[in-house]
C-alpha cells in the first residue's frame, strides 16, 4: 500500500493505549458514586443479622476501616489484575458470579444483536431503497414503536400471546434437566448443551432463547431500521453515487454497490454504542423472563444493598462497553480505510 | 481493440456535430412553480471541438450539462432536441441512455473530492466503469486500459490499487478525468473541473483538459465561471444568464469584441493585472420562476432602453459571426429596423438603493 495509509496494528495500539484512562474513569466514578451513597456498606448489606463485633470483623476483612484513598488504590490494583472483589452478603467472588451468569447475558444479548440485524438491516434498506412508499410508513412506524415500546411490555405481550401458539417457554434459559445434565465446560449453556452432543438439551436452550432474545432484538431493531434508512436516503443522494450513474452504471449495482456497502458502515459503529443499551436492555429483559445472567444477579445484589457486589459487577459491565467500542473500533478500521487516520 | 479507435461512420464527417442541441428547455418543480433553469437553449459542437459556458452561479449551466447526459433528478422535466451523432437522446429507452452514459458520454463535476466511492479502490472504480460497458473484457485488459489512461493523466501506475482517500484534490481530479476517458467517450461535459482547487492545480487540469481533443478526440463542454479558463482552452463560447445563451461565437471574438452587455460586465468584472478595482456587476441574477419580461438582463443593464423592459429580444448574427440576443446589439447592428424612437430611448427606472441590494 501507499505511504500515506494508516496501518491497522499501530491504530489498534493507539486505541488500546486510550483504553486504560477510559476505564480508570469509570473505575473510579463507580467508586466515588458507591462512597458517597449514605450508610456504610456492611451495615446495609448485613447490618441486623450479625452483632456489632462481627459487622466490624467484615468491614475489616473488606478493608473498609482504611482511609478511603488506600481503598481506592487498591481497589484500583485489583481491577488491574482483573479482581472485580468479593460479595458483602454472601462473601461470593465476583468473578464467580460473571464466570457462573456472564454466559446467559452473553447468548442473550448475541440472540438479540442477531434479530436485531436480521430484522433491522433489511427493514431499512426497503424503506430507504422504496422512500415514501406504504411499506416505507409501515417500516419506519414499526421502528418507532419497537424502540419506544417497554420491553417488560413487549415481554408480556410475547409471554401471553406468542408463548403459547408456538410452544415457547417464558421464563429461565433450560429446564431444569437440561440444566442438570448438561457439563458446565464454557459456561455458556447453549455451547455447553452443543459440545456434549446432546441434541435434546440444544432445541431445549434454543427454546429458551427465542422470546428473550426476540424481545431485546425488537428495541435494537428500531434503532437500526431508522440508522440504515437514513444511511442509504444519505448515500443514494452522495456525490459518487450520482458520478456513478453518469458513468453507465446500472441503477440496481448503483444501488447495491455504492449505496447499500456504504450505508451499512456506520452501522457497525452504532452496534457498538449500542451495547450500553443493550446491556440495559439485557437487565430488563432478565428480569421480565426470569433469565439466570448478570442482569439478574445486579439487580437481586442491589435489592439486598450489597454496595460491594453492585461495584463490580457495574465495573464488569463499564469494562464491557470500553472493551467491544475498542473491538467495533478496530472492525470499522479494517472495513473503512479513512478511519485509520 | 482496434474497433475502438475506429470512430463511428457519422463522426467522420468532422463538420458533423458531435452534439446538437437546439431550443432545450429544463424545468424543476417548486412550490412556488416550475423553475425555468434553462430556457431555449441551442448549440452545437463538433468533433473535439471545446465550447466554454460561462455565466454566474445559478443560471442554468449545470443543469445543462446534467440534462445533456439525462442525469436530472426526478421531478425536473426537459424538452426539445439533442442529437448526439444523429441519434436523438430523448427518445432513447433509459437502458439505451445508460449504455450511452460512461462509454459515449462522459461528465466530470466539480467536487473531485467527494465523487469517487471512498470504500472502493481506484482500480473498482476502473473495473466496474469497463466492465459495465464491456461485458467480456478481461481483468488484464482492464488494468492495461486504465493504467494508459492514468499515465496520460500524470497519475504512477503504483497508485492502481490505492484507495481515493490517499491522493490530493488535484489527482482526484485527474482520476475523475481518467475514470471518465477510459471508454474514450466523443463528447464529455466538464462541471467545473477546477472551481474546487487551487490554482497551480487548476492550470494543470486545464492544460489536460485542452490535450483531449488530440489525445482522445472528445468534444467538450466546459461550464465555467472563470473566464481566464475560457480564454486559455475554449475555441467557442456561450455566454449564459437567467437560463438562456445570450452570446455565443469564436472565443476570441467574444473576448476581444463582446456584444452583449452582459458579457462585457462579466468581462469586466473579471481580476485582471490591467484593473485597478474591482468591477461587480450591481444586482443578483433573476429568480428563475418569475423571471423579468422583456431581456432577462435588463433591471441590471447599463445600456437598458424601453423595448428592454418590455419585448424579449431574439438571437441575430452580428458582423463579427457571433450571435447575440440583444435589443442594444441589434440596434448598432441594424438587425431591429423596425424600433421606434421610444423604443431606444434610455430605460427610466427607480435606482437600485443599497438598501434594496441588501
Ligand atoms: N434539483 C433542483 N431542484 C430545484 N431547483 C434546482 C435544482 N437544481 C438547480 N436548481 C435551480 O436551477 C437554477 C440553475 O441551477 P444550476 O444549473 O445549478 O446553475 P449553475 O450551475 O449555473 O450554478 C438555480 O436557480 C437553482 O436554484
Ligand atoms: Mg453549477
Amino acid at each position: 500500500m501507499s505511504s500515506g495509509s494508516g496501518s491497522l496494528p499501530r491504530y489498534i495500539a493507539q486505541r488500546l493505549l486510550l483504553m486504560i484512562p477510559m476505564i480508570w474513569l469509570i473505575v473510579t466514578m463507580v467508586f466515588i458514586l458507591l462512597r458517597v451513597a449514605p450508610g456504610d456498606p456492611v451495615t446495609a448489606a448485613v447490618g441486623g443479622k450479625l452483632n456489632e463485633e462481627a459487622l466490624d470483623a467484615r468491614r475489616a476483612a473488606l478493608g473498609l476501616d482504611r482511609p478511603l484513598i488506600v481503598q481506592y488504590l487498591d481497589y484500583l490494583g485489583d481491577i488491574a489484575t482483573l479482581d472485580f472483589g468479593k460479595t458483602i452478603s454472601d462473601n461470593r467472588p465476583i468473578t464467580s458470579i460473571i464466570v457462573d451468569n456472564g454466559g446467559a447475558t452473553l447468548s442473550l444479548t448475541i440472540g438479540a444483536f442477531a434479530f436485531a440485524l436480521l430484522m433491522g438491516i433489511p427493514l431499512g434498506l426497503l424503506a430507504g431503497r422504496y422512500r415514501d412508499s406504504a411499506g416505507d410508513v409501515v417500516i419506519r412506524i414499526f421502528g418507532v414503536v419497537s424502540y419506544a415500546a417497554p420491553i417488560f411490555f413487549i415481554g408480556l405481550l410475547m409471554q401471553i400471546w406468542v408463548a403459547g401458539p408456538l410452544g415457547l417457554p417464558t421464563s429461565d434459559i433450560a429446564s431444569p434437566i437440561t440444566k442438570f445434565q448438561v457439563e458446565p465446560v464454557t459456561h455458556i449453556l447453549l455451547l455447553d448443551a452443543i459440545i456434549a452432543g446432546d441434541t435434546e438439551s440444544t432445541v431445549d436452550v434454543l427454546k429458551h432463547h427465542v422470546l428473550p432474545c426476540f424481545t431485546l432484538g425488537l428495541l435494537l431493531s428500531g434503532v437500526f431500521i431508522r440508522l440504515v434508512r437514513v444511511n442509504l436516503l444519505m448515500t443514494l443522494k452522495g456525490d459518487y453515487v450520482e458520478a456513478a450513474r453518469a458513468r453507465g452504471i446500472p441503477e440496481r449495482y448503483v444501488i447495491r454497490r455504492h449505496a447499500f456497502r456504504n450505508a451499512l458502515v456506520p452501522v457497525i459503529t452504532v452496534l457498538g454504542l449500542q451495547v450500553a443499551l443493550t446491556l440495559s436492555g439485557a437487565l430488563l429483559t432478565e428480569s421480565t423472563f426470569n433469565w439466570p445472567g448478570l442482569g439478574t444477579q445486579l439487580i437481586d445484589y442491589l435489592t439486598a444493598r450489597d454496595y460491594a457486589a453492585v461495584q463490580g459487577l457495574v465495573t464488569f459491565f463499564a469494562v464491557v462497553v470500553v472493551v467491544v467500542s475498542l473491538l467495533v473500533d478496530v472492525i470499522n478500521a479494517a472495513i473503512d480505510p479513512r478511519v485509520r487516520y | 481493440m482496434t474497433e475502438l479507435y475506429d470512430a463511428p461512420v457519422a463522426a467522420r464527417d468532422d463538420n458533423a456535430p458531435v452534439i446538437d442541441a437546439q431550443d432545450i428547455r429544463i424545468w424543476y418543480g417548486s412550490e412556488r412553480g416550475p423553475v425555468k433553469a434553462v430556457d431555449g437553449v441551442s448549440f452545437s459542437l463538433r468533433k473535439g471541438e471545446i465550447l466554454g459556458l460561462v455565466g454566474e452561479s445559478g443560471c442554468g449551466k449545470s443543469t445543462i450539462g446534467r440534462g445533456l447526459l439525462g442525469l436530472l433528478p426526478p421531478g425536473a422535466e426537459m424538452d426539445g432536441a439533442l442529437r448526439f451523432k444523429g441519434e436523438d437522446l430523448l427518445a432513447l429507452p433509459k437502458k439505451e441512455m445508460f449504455a450511452k452514459r460512461g462509454a459515449e458520454l462522459g461528465m466530470i463535476f466539480q467536487e473531485p473530492l467527494t465523487r469517487l466511492n471512498p470504500l472502493m479502490r481506484i482500480s473498482e472504480h476502473f473495473e466496474e466503469t469497463l466492465r459495465t460497458h464491456e461485458k467480456s473484457i478481461g481483468k488484464e485488459e482492464i488494468q492495461r486500459r486504465a493504467l494508459e489512461v492514468l499515465r496520460l493523466m500524470g497519475i504512477p501506475p503504483t497508485r492502481y490499487r490505492s484507495y481515493p482517500h490517499e491522493f490530493s484534490g488535484g489527482m482526484r481530479q485527474r482520476l475523475m478525468i481518467a475514470l471518465a476517458l477510459v471508454l474514450r467517450p466523443a463528447f464529455v461535459v466538464a462541471d467545473e473541473p477546477t472551481t474546487a482547487l487551487d490554482v497551480l492545480v487548476e492550470a494543470q487540469i486545464i492544460r489536460i483538459l485542452h490535450s483531449l481533443r488530440s489525445e482522445f478526440e472528445t468534444s467538450l463542454l466546459l461550464i465555467t465561471h472563470n473566464l481566464g479558463i475560457i480564454a486559455e482552452a475554449c475555441d467557442r463560447v456561450a455566454v449564459m444568464y437567467a437560463g438562456e445563451i445570450v452570446e455565443i461565437g469564436d472565443a476570441r471574438e467574444v473576448f476581444s469584441d463582446p456584444q452583449h452587455p452582459y458579457t462585457r460586465e462579466l468581462l469586466r468584472s473579471t481580476i485582471s493585472l490591467s484593473t485597478t478595482g474591482l468591477n461587480f456587476i450591481p444586482g443578483a441574477p433573476p429568480d428563475l420562476v418569475n423571471p423579468p419580461t422583456g431581456c432577462h438582463f435588463h433591471p441590471r443593464c447599463p445600456d437598458a432602453m424601453n423595448i428592454c423592459a418590455t419585448r424579449h429580444p431574439v438571437q441575430h448574427a452580428m458582423p463579427n459571426g457571433t450571435r447575440v440576443q440583444c435589443w442594444a446589439a441589434d440596434l448598432a447592428h441594424g438587425r431591429a429596423p423596425d424600433l421606434t424612437e421610444d423604443d431606444t430611448a434610455p430605460l427610466v427606472r427607480e435606482e437600485i438603493s443599497v438598501a434594496d441590494e441588501a
